[in-house]
This record gives structure tokens, sequence and C-alpha cells, in this order.
């Protein structure tokens, strides 16, 4: 195989006025012709840093500050603006993240390639409409001839990215780049833009580095990968020799945290509840009247149907969006539930109803027993005190104006659970101490922790009013797979010690069959099956269950099995 | 609550980003200095003047038109920036208007600030028809001028007042009318910024939490919308003193026996052309000095705190 790029010792640092850091240390690699190169690692590890500095599109202030990138044997210079200009595009392209915002909305699909082709490649504005189409056609858009006609809103999201793929390649380059390509899409159709990107690179001999942060994307698309740790490579090897047998110990850390689709684990090689957890949870189990678990439901939907925006107009009858259709669900008091479906397919509006946030158009919810809506409003403080939510984003579900001290003590004296802020003092640090955060943590504002750590001051807040039922919107999806896993971790275990019920929220497959007893399905509003969650993999009856357990990126190398059960 | 180890004021104002773009501005720098040493000579007005405006028996006759830098020809006193015609000091004529015309910059920042933000929280918070109904009256003020609704204000409340009331409550009627015209620019800004704020996830979990709205308005949505306010605030109290000044200079403003810079003006205006130009000359340049400096300083506050702000 030729050496497509290659990179020597290559340092980015960013000058700043605290201080400059280096975001990228000694990294060397290659990519050969045809090959994909899976850069893998950790939020902050420099993996986009690295992508950025071969285009030359590193953001101020950051400069290379050491180091030779090679293209086909020729030393590229980032400082060189008008040689980077015609290398970026014509030797090298990038796919970005979000294909909703990596399209111009306000040109045709078709206009936005032949702009590409013709400043890259010698036609006339003929051909290039014609290269466009068969562009398209080359990424699988259907109908290309017609589709090429249309706007970027026109399309689906695996649609536009294909399109953004096509834009990447219509210059045909020797080298893409692609951050994290399918991470904004569903599973389904990551699955098939990973093919594209397969087929596509062996096709045309078109060396790939992907970045991504997705060990399931790298076992299924990547020749060799190459795993960063604050901005260092520390292993490079072949994708099958580094996921069976890691040699850095990091990457076997990274590898034991992925949520595994095949097997239900008891829990995650990481540590879950914090020291001293057990004052927190005698406070947060203290002055309920739990009953044992029983198999009478605690939560329940009956013939749910919510439809957004009808209305009847003057002159004709809008029909609104029906978002969910009679959905009827019981949830066990103690059962971990798990939501799986789809962007769009209604998960949100039935948190929304099951939180008590919005009303359900017709149908009920009772809760141990109690009808929770009364005309559109939720009927009793103490069922809105029973019932929380962890929410998705960390760093939009804490006030960033308060302490973190001030967050937690709110529910508490809000519900009267405690006398007085001071009261509430030793409260909050044994929840913090519980949840994993150090105690003088109550003293600072929620900007000074990461997102794991947010996540788990946000599940300290829905702890701290004392909740039966607890609604986890994608808690996770936000952070990095292996805080993923202690954040998972700790959830189990508040669950096992505090007998809560909670309904987990997903789109990721494998997350779900590792938390939860029962998993539902959902698929355009309405349930397409809800199992065991055992049964639900290994016998799922649903056509569409089957599809979306087949189209989870298995880490089809069989793994170690001594790190997982360390 | 406490913090051990606090650092001072000053060394977390250095390290803040508004502290460091601060340092590394003068234009900033120098329209701070002037604005600070204008409100240190408008707060000790009565213990530097030299003459106490207030005594009406301090001031000769005799001494009236003395040109500024100059002793009087008949009684010999001198005078920094001369006298007008009833031989007042002009220097304490402009300290004391610089403190009325202060007084009222704050105060009616201060009250259309309180109405705006309220109703803007409100507005962003409710949404639906209740916005509609205080946007829809933010409009209608909007196309009106501000200076017609505060002569509107102010013709309203004046007849209302018995004659006897009315100088000495003159300064609360101006207050009243530039506070009342005001407040839109307040309302918008927090709204907008109160509707975005509405749809974070923090805001969902305290409604979760059962908190009524006063609370999620105080406590949620006021502190993360704060930013704003204070670059309007700022930009406006140049508005609001130029306002009193117009009010005053048009005669709805303050009266003659406890004048602003605006009064002073327009007193000023009427000997301009009889060559007594430093009666209209000194107030016009201070008022000046201190609208140039607080517009430079909110506009560099609006383009630190916002730099994606587009002019």
């Amino acid at each position: 195989m030729t050496e497509l790029l290659s990179i020597e010792d290559l340092a980015v640092e960013f000058p700043s006025r605290h201080g400059t850091v280096t975001a990228v240390e000694g990294v060397s690699l290659t990519i050969g012709a045809g090959e994909i190169l899976g850069v893998v690692g950790e939020s902050g590890a420099g993996k986009s840093t690295i992508g950025a500095a071969i285009t030359g599109l590193l953001q101020a202030p950051g400069r290379i500050a050491r180091g030779t990138i090679r293209l086909s044997g020729e030393v590229i210079d980032a400082t060189d603006t008008l040689a980077m200009r015609r290398l970026r595009g014509a030797r090298v392209s990038t796919i970005f993240q979000d294909p909703l915002t990596s399209l111009n909305p306000l040109f045709t699909i078709e206009q936005q390639l032949v702009d590409t082709i013709l400043t890259h490649r010698p036609m006339t504005r003929a051909e290039a409409r014609a290269e466009a189409v068969r562009q398209l056609e080359a990424v699988g858009i259907p109908d290309p001839a017609h589709r090429v006609k249309n706007w970027p809103h026109e399309f689906s999201g695996g649609m536009r990215q294909r399109a953004v793929i096509a834009l990447a390649l219509c210059s045909e380059p020797e080298l893409v780049i692609a951050d994290e390509p399918t991470t904004a899409l569903d599973v389904s159709v990551q699955a098939q833009i990973l093919d594209l990107i397969r087929k596509l690179a062996q096709e045309r001999g078109i060396g790939v580095m992907l970045v991504t942060h997705d060990m399931g994307v790298i076992a299924q698309v990547t020749d060799r990968v190459a795993v960063m740790k604050d901005g260092r490579l520390v292993e490079l090897g072949q994708t099958e020799q580094v996921l069976t047998r890691p040699e850095h110990p990091y990457s076997r850390d990274l590898i034991s945290v992925v949520p595994r689709a095949d097997v239900k684990l008891k829990r995650f090689p990481v540590a879950g509840l914090g020291q001293g957890a057990d004052k927190a949870l005698e406070w947060l189990s203290g002055g309920s009247t739990r009953r044992e678990a029983s198999d009478r439901p605690l939560v329940e939907l009956l013939d749910v149907r919510q439809v957004y925006g009808g209305r009847s107009g003057l002159f004709k009858r809008a029909e609104g969006f029906t978002a969910l259709t009679d959905i009827t669900l019981r949830i066990a008091e103690g059962e971990v539930l798990g939501l799986a479906g789809e962007s769009g397919s209604g998960k949100s509006t039935m948190a929304r109803i099951l939180a008590g946030l919005t009303a359900p158009t017709s149908g009920e919810m009772l809760f141990d027993g109690q009808a929770v809506y009364d005309h559109g409003r939720m009927r009793h403080p103490d069922i809105r005190r029973q019932i929380q939510m962890v929410f998705q984003d960390p760093y939009s579900s804490l006030n960033p104006r308060m302490s973190v001290g001030d967050i937690l003590a709110e529910p508490m004296l809000h519900h009267a659970l405690v006398a007085n802020r001071r009261a509430a003092q030793p409260v909050v640090e044994e929840l913090l101490s519980a949840v994993g955060l150090p105690v003088d943590a109550a003293r600072r504002y929620p900007h000074a922790f990461s997102g794991g750590q947010r996540q788990r001051i946000s599940v300290a807040r829905a702890l701290a009013s004392r909740p039966r039922f607890l609604i986890c919107d994608e808690p996770t999806s936000a952070l990095d797979v292996s805080i993923q896993a202690q954040i998972l971790n700790l959830m189990k275990d508040l669950q096992e010690r505090l007998g809560l019920t909670i309904l987990f929220i997903s789109h990721d497959l494998p997350v779900v069959r590792q938390m939860c007893d029962r998993i539902a399905v959902l698929k355009s509003g309405q349930l397409a099956e809800v199992a065991e969650t055992e049964t639900l993999f290994t016998a799922p009856q649903a056509a569409y269950t089957r599809d979306l357990i087949s189209l989870i990126p298995a880490m089809t190398h069989a793994r170690p099995s001594e790190t997982l059960h360390g | 609550m406490s913090t051990p180890s606090k650092p001072s004021l000053w060394a977390r104002f250095r390290a803040s980003d508004l502290g460091h773009a601060f340092l590394r501005s003068p234009g900033a720098m120098i329209a701070f200095g002037l604005l600070v040493l204008i409100m240190l000579a408008a707060l000790f007005a009565p213990l530097i003047a030299p003459q106490d405006l207030r005594d009406a028996t301090s001031f000769d006759l005799m001494d009236g038109f003395t040109p500024p830098f100059s002793a009087n020809e008949f009684t010999g006193n001198f005078y920094l920036l001369g006298t007008d015609d009833q031989g007042r000091d002009m220097l304490s004529a402009v300290l004391f208007g610089l403190r009325a015309s202060l007084i009222v910059g704050i105060c009616a920042v201060a009250l259309s600030a309180l109405i705006g933000v309220t109703l803007g929280l409100i507005a962003g918070y409710a949404g639906g028809r209740v916005d509609a109904v205080i946007m829809r009256a933010a409009d209608v003020q909007l196309a009106i001028p501000g200076i017609l609704v505060a002569l509107l204000i102010f013709g309203l409340t004046r007849s209302l007042l018995p004659t006897g009331l009315r100088d000495a409550m003159a300064i609360y009627v101006v207050i009243l009318a530039i506070g009342l015209s005001d407040w839109v620019s307040y309302a918008r800004t927090v709204r907008s910024a109160a509707m975005v704020e509405m749809r974070r996830e923090y805001i969902q979990a305290a409604i979760m939490m059962g908190r009524p709205p006063r609370a999620i308005l105080r406590r949620h949505l006021l502190p993360n919308v704060a930013r704003p306010i204070f670059v309007i605030a700022t930009i406006n109290f140049a508005l609001a003193v130029i306002a009193e000044s117009t009010l005053s200079y048009l005669g709805a403003g303050l009266p003659p026996t406890q004048p602003s810079l605006g009064t002073l003006i327009r007193i000023g205006q009427q000997f301009l052309f009889s060559g007594e130009w430093w009666l209209l000359f000194f107030p016009g340049c201070v008022l000046l000095v201190l609208a140039l400096s607080i517009n430079l300083l909110g506009d560099w506050l609006r383009d630190t705190l916002n730099p994606r702000a587009v002019k």
C-alpha cells in the first residue's frame, strides 16, 4: 500500500493568557491509499485537532509547534495560505459531524456540488452538472437526476450526510477527514453511511481518517486504529489487534467500558457509588413509606395519545401531528424500564408526559393509582416531588448562576424535607460524596465541573427531593464512554439501594441492555414491542426491533474476557 | 455562604475576562476615569462648590455677568467660570446641575429597568397571550418618540399636582416621565434572553421540582438574563441624562431654583447673542463629556460581553 499521508512528530499548541495548552504532542502516523484509519479517544484527547492541523484549519490561536505533515511525499506548509487553499477541497476534504449545518440552506444540492466541482476540476458547467448527478448516485441517493435539484431541507438527516459525503468526494480528493461523521445520525442510518465510506475508500483508493469516540464505529469500518489520550498517541495498530489484544492499559480500559450489545453485565469495571454513601442513602430513603417491590404498577399510561398543533380553523380543520398513538404502558415499582427508539419516534414526548410537564391530548396517567393530570395540570405537589428527571445535556441542566450547594438544597427546601438552608448543608455534602464528588464542590459553580461531574450533580439534584420514580432522558449520550460507564454504574447502584423505579430513555441499545429489566421499543409514536431485556435481544418479536438490533455496530472481534469481569 | 481564602475583589477583577479586557482598552479606562471624576464632583458638590446655590443670600447681584477666569470689575471677586445675570457662580451652578442631572438619570434608569425587566421576564416566561399583550404594548410605546411620552406624562402630572407642590415635586415628575418612556428596550431584550433560557433544562428541572413561577423567575431566570441588562442600563443612562436636559431645556424639567445641566443650558442660551457665552458653554461641555464617557463605556461593555455583536 502506498503511503498517502504521513505525520511525523506533530505537536499543536494553543497559547493563551492562562498558559500554553498542548493539544497534540508528538503524534506520528501514516495513512495509505484506500485505507481507513480510525482515531479514537475521549473528548479533549486531540483527535479533531490532528484533522484540523492537516487542513490548516486550526482554531485561532492554535498553531503547529513542530513536526511535518506529508501528503504523497510532499510537505504541507500550514503557513502558506494560498497553497493551503488549493490543497483543501482538491486534495484533502472534510466530512463534518452535523449534516444539518454543514450544507448551506440557501443553495440547492446541485449548486453546492457544481460550485465545488468547478472550483477544483477543469470542467464546463454542463459537465459539472452531469458529474454532480453521478456523485449523488455514487453515494446512494435514489433518483439523483431529480433529487439534485432539491434544497438541503428537503433531504432527511441520512440523505444530507450522503450529500455532504458527495460534496467531499466530488473534487476527487486523495484524503478525506471524517470527523464524527455518524454521531448525529440514528443507528440505522449510521450503518448505511459507514458502509458507504468503506465502499468508496476501497473503490477509489482514498485514504480516510475517521475521527470518532465510538468503538463500535471503529470496529465496523477501520483497518487500523490510533488511540489518543491527552494529546498523545498511546497505541496504533491493526483494528483487530487493538480491539482484541490492546497493549496499552488505557486502550484496555477504554474497550472494557464500552456497553456490550451481546451480553448483560452486572456492572462496568469502574467505580459507581462514592465513598460514604450510606449516610446519604439513609437520608434519601428516610421519610418515605416505601413498600416492597411488588407487581402493582407504580406508573401507568392508559390509552395515551398526544397530538401537536392541530386546531380547527375558520374553513378547515387543521390536522395536528400525532406524536403518540394509544400508548398503554405499566411500570412496576422498583423496575427499570428502557425506552428505545430512533429520533422522532416520540420518546421525548412520552418523557414529558411521564414527567408531569405536558398533559396528554387524551388518555390518562396514573401514579401509584392516582390520576396525575387534572384539566391539563399536575394535581398534587407530592406527586410532583416523587417524579424526578435526569436530563440529557449536563451543560444546560444546571443553573450556571447558582452554587452546586444551592442547586442541591433547592429541592430539599422547596419540599420542606429539611428545616432551613443550614440544616440542608450536611445533607448536601453527604449527597455529593455519595455521587462521588468532593464535599467542597458545594461552594463552587457548575462551570467548574466536567460533563460527567455535572451529570453526577444532576443525579444528586433529582434524588434530593426523595423521588420514587426517576426519568433518565439520554443521561449519558453527551458523555465520553468511560464517564458513561461510571454514571451508569452510579445509577445502577442507587437504583438497587433505594429501590427506585426508573424509566431509562436511550437511542443506544447496548446501553439500554446493560441498564434495564424490560424494554419498550417505540416507533413512529407507537409501541412496537415491550419485552424483558433478554427476550428482546435474543428473540425479538417485532420486525422493527430485529432491524434495530441487527444494525448495532457490533464489536465483532471477540474481546479478552479477563478485562470484562475484572 | 462564606468562602475561606477569598481573593481580593481587585485580584478577582483582574483575573476575570472583563477585567482583562478593561485593562487592555485605553478608551474604556479613560471613559471610566472621567465618569468617576464627574460622579465624585457631583457627590461632593456641596463641599467643593464655592457658593451654596440653595442659599439665595450667598450671591450678590453686583457680581452679575462676570466673565470666566477673571475678577469682577466692580467688586473684585474672582470667579473661575464666571457668573450669570443673578451673580451666581457658574462653577457651583454646573456642579449642582450635574448633581441634579445624575440623580434624575440614575433614578430614571432604575425605574425603567425595573418595569422593563419585570415585564420582559413575565413575557418570556409565560409566552402566549400574556407575551403578546406585553409586547404589543411595547410596540405601541416604541412607535411614539420617547420625548413625547415624557412630555405627555410631565403635562399630565403637572396638571394633577397643586401649584404649590410643583417645584418641590418637579424632580420626581421628571424621573417618572423619563423612566416610563424608556422601559421597552429592557423588556424586549430580557424577553428574548428569557425565551432562550426557558428552553434550557435547568428551567425544566425547576418546573419539575414544583417551584412556583415567581421563584423560577427570580432565582433561575433573572440571574441568567442579567448581563445584557447592565449593557442597556449603561447606554440608557446617557440617554436619560440627555432626555432630562432636553426636558429642562424645553422648560418641562427642573425649575431654575434647582437647576440641572439642561436648565442651565436653557438659561445660558438666552444670553448667547449678547456675548455672555460662558453661561451656555460650560454646562454644555460638562453634559457632552458626561454623555460621551457613559456612551463609550456602554459601547465597550456591549462589545466585550457579546463579541458576536455586529453594529
